[in-house]
């Protein structure tokens, strides 16, 4: 199958089918290592004690909040430039995974943050910029829910996508540019990781597993979407044969 | 495996990421199912997209 076949939403759906079960297997195993790396082998932190497990599972979800967004800002690209088929599907699909991903990464951080800093939330540069985010997931959300036409919307949605992708390096930066309670970046940095590979391997391992959860999720939200479409048309059908 | 005194918070943060996931299965899962059924029960209609009337 050539990559192009893939604009077809029949052959994506065919594709798709074949390699669910193949990801679902791969997250799950991932999970299983990851979580037994977290829980029972990575040392607690010489400063933080046994909230570092918090972090476990903190960064991947911060990572995905924002991986999320780029993936939909790739799909805004395809739906108003090259106004490939799927592209609207794919954004659509992303947009509440992305919520649920931003809304862990605000809740377990704000309960890391209580034992550590002292307070579950501060208005600093890095969490308001992530609240920015969580609201613009939210109007995306919206957008999509309120407008019936399906390709309305996606334009709809596409503009406020690239809008809001201007958040993007404001939260990978807010950290360097302002005074923050937040620590700097310690993983994808200049200079290389600044965590103990104990640390460091279980949170890539339990990063991995999000992700794959990520696309698993997301292949299937895909999936569903087409199928909702394909409802819709129907339906369209049924009413024009009635009419 | 030792918790220590903030052992509420992490089991908290691992308790809520536990069932936001398990929601978003959930969802996608239901969905998909209700997606499925209701394009059944429109074919059992007889109502069909272009493609599949003509392989029909």
């Amino acid at each position: 199958m050539a990559v192009s076949d893939l604009a077809n939403p029949s052959r994506f759906l065919t594709l798709v089918e074949r390699v669910l079960p193949w990801l679902v297997v791969a997250t799950a195993g991932a999970f299983l290592l990851g979580l037994y790396q977290a829980l029972l082998v990575a040392p607690d932190d010489y400063q933080q004690g046994a909230t570092v497990k918090i972090m476990f599972i903190h960064v991947p979800n911060a990572w995905l909040a924002m991986f999320c967004w780029v993936v939909m800002t790739v799909a805004a690209l395809g739906t108003l430039v090259w106004r490939h088929p799927l592209a609207d599907v794919a954004a659509k699909a992303a947009a509440p995974l992305g919520t649920a991903f931003t809304f862990l990464c605000l809740l377990t951080g704000s309960l890391w943050g209580r034992p550590m800093w002292g307070a579950y939330w501060v208005w600093d540069g890095r969490l308001t910029s992530v609240l920015v985010l969580f609201l613009m997931y939210l109007g995306v959300l919206a957008l999509w829910h309120t407008v019936e036409d399906p390709s309305r919307a996606a334009r709809a949605a596409a503009i406020l996508t690239l809008v809001g992708a201007i958040n993007l390096p404001i939260i990978k930066f807010s950290v360097d540019w302002w005074q923050t309670l937040h620590q700097p970046a310690s993983v994808l940095r200049l200079g290389g990781p600044t965590i103990d590979p104990s640390i460091l391997i279980p949170l890539l391992i339990m990063a991995a597993a999000f992700t794959l959860l990520f696309v698993t999720l997301h292949l299937a939200a895909m999936r569903n979407e087409i199928l909702r479409r394909r409802v819709r048309t129907l339906r369209l059908m049924q009413a024009q044969a009635g009419a | 495996m030792q918790l220590g005194p903030y052992a509420g918070f992490i089991i908290a943060a691992y308790a809520a990421a536990l069932v936001v996931v398990a929601a978003l299965i959930g969802w996608i899962i239901a969905d998909h199912r209700a997606q499925r059924r209701t394009l059944r029960d429109l074919e059992k209609r007889g109502i069909m997209r272009r493609s599949q009337q003509e392989t029909a």
